[in-house]
């Protein structure tokens, strides 16, 4: 019955998953093979497994989200879990309670699983060490969104066969951007040459020294490049003067066909959602045949069950 | 005016501490030898002073370990008025006493914020009947601390007030900054700045670069520091007002202080034990014990932090103590506050600088003694006929591993936790009176 047949045993001797960082080639691939299994097992009509049956997973959300809290609850329910989702909205958190308080008490409902998006980086890692169960790191502000750099590179592998050698250019504001350092992190781990691209103001401190090629030039930063994978401009960035202008911004970063032409003609197009089409990408290169960005959305699903899998393994049973 | 604890005590016994080591940054004397007391002050010192040469004086035989001038931390925070359940004036002296320091210099950020000549006063009063070293409030030089009206700095000076200052915070606005500077001059005033320009180091929780990178967290860049320096050093140079940076935390504002310095500025600056001895690395997975401002930054700055002290150019060592309680630190890293606990730690860390960086003991204890003295116009702070008894005696040798749990500061929030220091404070005394005895764990 489990998906998690004896061919993709691999070892995950991790509790939580709050990072890329700390994980090795072995475990990332480790992973996605997993995941693969899962997205075929995504696509049959009977989807439901049981690795998780009896299990109680909590979505614990104190930032908005929906495909990313969607994915999770679908993934757990595949997988046979109780799902439970909480946000911000409608938690004490809004009363004053601190994070440590609502870990103590979530803690007493015994869950197995929490799955936890905080705007501050680190906070779900903090979390982590107040409960008993396996925390997952669904975003800790503009630290980690490991599981979405896992679902970004299953897309990557299965269209491309390997990541290893590949040129990606992450696009866009890379300062404030959790999904580029999960991705960084997880790419240079598995082998391929990661750019990223971006005006001066939205790039991060010593970000070269992650191990990528820093571009201020769309044009020669997507250069032969393999896959262009967009992130997310937020509007509020324009008002404290990082960009002048959407329009300058799409003028000089937005992903249209003119820049596009720069990269490999079977260069892939990714981008982690929600889109501003218009402002850092052309509404007809988002819907362009070598747009992945849905496909990216079922893959997250398949990672998330693979997630939620391997650490079930480590959850006591009695 | 202001509070000597305890040095009206003229009945107190004549002591003699013999057999010590005598070390005194201010005169440069390093021999072996005694220091007598009688009413609370340094009678006599010298080779001369030994067990034979004392008559019935108390006497306090030293083991051959280092007798120095008590410390006097130029930069503490505590919780009096208003927060004191993360510190009073009694429960930071007593940690004082514990690492050797017997003067402490408080910072004004308390609510209300010691603004007023009233306040001033109940600082005195409080620290007078409550505290067992010796304690001068700082006065806010801005109403408030919020950077908008100058404070009677002539009336405040009257009180007690023994320097002034914006607090955690830099006077953004340059003109207000010109105008305390001059006017604070006239008064023979020490203005003594926090280095953080507001805009630069907006949001800002952590040293920026490849760390707060990795980590996702907003950085304070150093230019925010040395741009606040540059511009004060520009209008001291305008004014001629006394200005002391509180805390330099990177290479390049130690350029600045030696380049000022050079011309013949009125121009000192202050570290931080924490930024001599640690840096942005030992934040790693988000420990809020080392959040601090100015930041933990690099491994050269600090380098360059333990260059300045050695070289001089650095004046005075600071613990930087601030008491936060455990519900503002456990938090995530952005949201926890700032802050160290150090006035206990603030010797044994210091001595770091003496066994792994080669800083004589001489130079390191001026920093912590008679350069804060001289910097504050305190006559303690040496050793010396007629100065206050405010000795510590030091053992510089021993290691031991830290224990919050023992430390007396009412918030245990110190980076130091189970670090492994060399050297501790044994005897304090103030006044002659001896509050802390290490041998005796009930004293203290």
């Amino acid at each position: 019955m489990s998906i998690a047949a004896e061919a993709t045993e691999f070892s995950f001797p991790h509790r939580h998953l709050l990072g890329i960082e700390g994980l090795s080639r072995g475990e990332i691939n480790g992973l996605l093979d997993l995941a693969e299994e899962a997205a075929t097992v995504s696509r049959q009509v009977a989807k439901k497994r049981d690795d998780l049956r009896g299990r109680t997973l909590i979505n614990l959300f104190f930032e908005s989200s929906t495909r990313t809290q969607s994915s999770f609850e679908l993934a757990g329910k595949r997988l046979g879990a109780d799902v439970m989702n909480m946000s911000t909205g409608n938690s004490s958190m809004q009363k004053g309670e601190t994070l440590i308080d609502t870990a103590v008490t979530l803690n007493a409902m015994r869950p197995d699983i929490l799955v936890v998006r905080h705007h501050a980086a680190g906070a779900v890692e903090l979390l982590a060490q107040k409960v008993d169960c396996s925390v997952i790191n669904a975003g800790d502000g503009s630290h980690e969104h490991p599981t979405q750099a896992l679902l970004d590179a299953l897309t990557i592998r299965r269209h491309k066969g390997r990541i290893a050698g590949l040129i990606v250019a992450i696009c866009g504001d890379i300062l404030h951007s959790r999904v580029a350092r999960s991705n960084i992190l997880l790419l240079n781990a598995l082998g391929a040459r990661v750019r990223v691209v971006a005006p001066s103001t939205l790039l991060a401190s010593g970000i070269a020294r992650l191990g990528v090629e820093v571009y201020s030039s769309m044009w020669k930063g997507l250069e032969g490049a393999d896959i262009v994978m967009m992130l997310r401009l937020q509007r509020e960035r324009m008002l404290s003067s990082l960009v002048p202008s959407q329009r300058e911004y799409f003028h000089f970063f937005g992903l249209d066909y003119d820049k596009l032409a720069c990269a490999k003609p079977d260069a892939l197009i990714m981008h982690p959602g929600p889109m501003n089409r218009g402002v850092e990408i052309d509404s007809i290169v988002a819907d362009d045949a070598r747009s992945v960005i849905r496909e990216q959305v079922e893959m997250g699903v398949a990672v998330r069950m693979a997630v939620l899998q391997a650490l079930a393994r480590h959850l006591p049973n009695h | 005016m202001t509070m000597q604890a305890a040095s009206t005590n003229q009945d107190a016994p004549v002591t003699a501490l013999v057999n010590a080591r005598l070390i005194d940054p201010a005169s440069g004397l390093d021999q072996k030898g005694g220091v007598l007391i009688a009413g609370g002050r340094i009678a006599d010192l010298g080779p001369k002073i030994d067990a034979s040469a004392v008559g019935d004086a108390h006497l306090i035989d030293c083991a051959g370990h280092v007798l120095a001038p008590g410390l006097i931390d130029m930069l503490v925070f505590t919780g009096e008025p208003g927060h004191e359940h993360r510190e009073t004036l009694a429960t930071a002296s007593r940690a004082a006493a514990a690492g050797g320091v017997t003067t402490m210099i408080c910072m004004p950020n308390t609510e209300p914020v010691i603004d007023d000549v009233a306040l001033v006063d109940f600082i005195l009063r409080r620290a007078r009947d409550t505290a067992q070293i010796n304690v001068h409030p700082m006065a806010a030089m801005t109403k408030g601390l919020l950077g908008e009206e100058m404070t009677e700095i002539g009336l405040l000076r009257d009180a007690g007030a023994i320097a002034f200052t914006n607090g955690k915070t830099s006077l953004a606005n340059a003109k207000m900054m010109r105008n305390v500077l001059a006017y604070a001059k006239d008064f023979g005033a020490l203005i003594i700045h926090h280095l953080e320009d507001p805009s630069l180091a907006e949001g800002g929780v952590m040293n920026e670069g490849e760390i707060s990178t990795r980590l996702g967290l907003r950085g304070m860049p150093p230019v925010a520091e040395t741009i606040m320096l540059e511009r004060d050093v520009r209008l001291v140079e305008l004014t001629g007002g006394r200005y002391h940076a509180g805390q330099i935390s990177c290479r390049a504002s130690l350029e600045i202080i030696r380049t000022a310095k050079a011309r013949g500025l009125p121009v000192t600056c202050g570290v931080s034990v924490n930024h001599l001895t640690l840096n942005e690395n030992d934040i790693g997975p988000y420990r809020t014990f080392f959040k601090m401002r100015p930041p933990l930054r690099s491994e050269d700055d600090r380098h360059a932090m333990v260059e300045g002290v050695a070289s001089g150019d650095i004046d005075v060592i600071v613990s930087a103590h601030d008491p936060q309680d455990a519900d503002v630190k456990r938090r995530p890293f952005a949201e926890a506050a700032d802050g160290a606990i150090g006035l206990e730690t603030l010797l044994s860390a210091a001595l770091r600088l003496h066994h792994h960086a080669g800083v004589d003991l001489a130079t390191l204890l001026k920093a912590l003694t008679a350069n804060p003295a001289h910097l504050l116009g305190l006559d303690s702070g040496r050793l010396a006929k007629g100065a206050p008894a405010d000795l510590v005696l030091i053992d510089p040798d021993t290691p031991f591993v830290v224990a919050p749990e023992l430390l007396r500061s009412r918030s245990k929030n110190t980076p130091f936790d189970a670090a492994r220091l060399q050297g501790r404070a044994l005897m304090t005394l103030v006044a002659g009176r001896a509050l802390y005895n290490y041998a005796d764990p009930g004293s203290g």
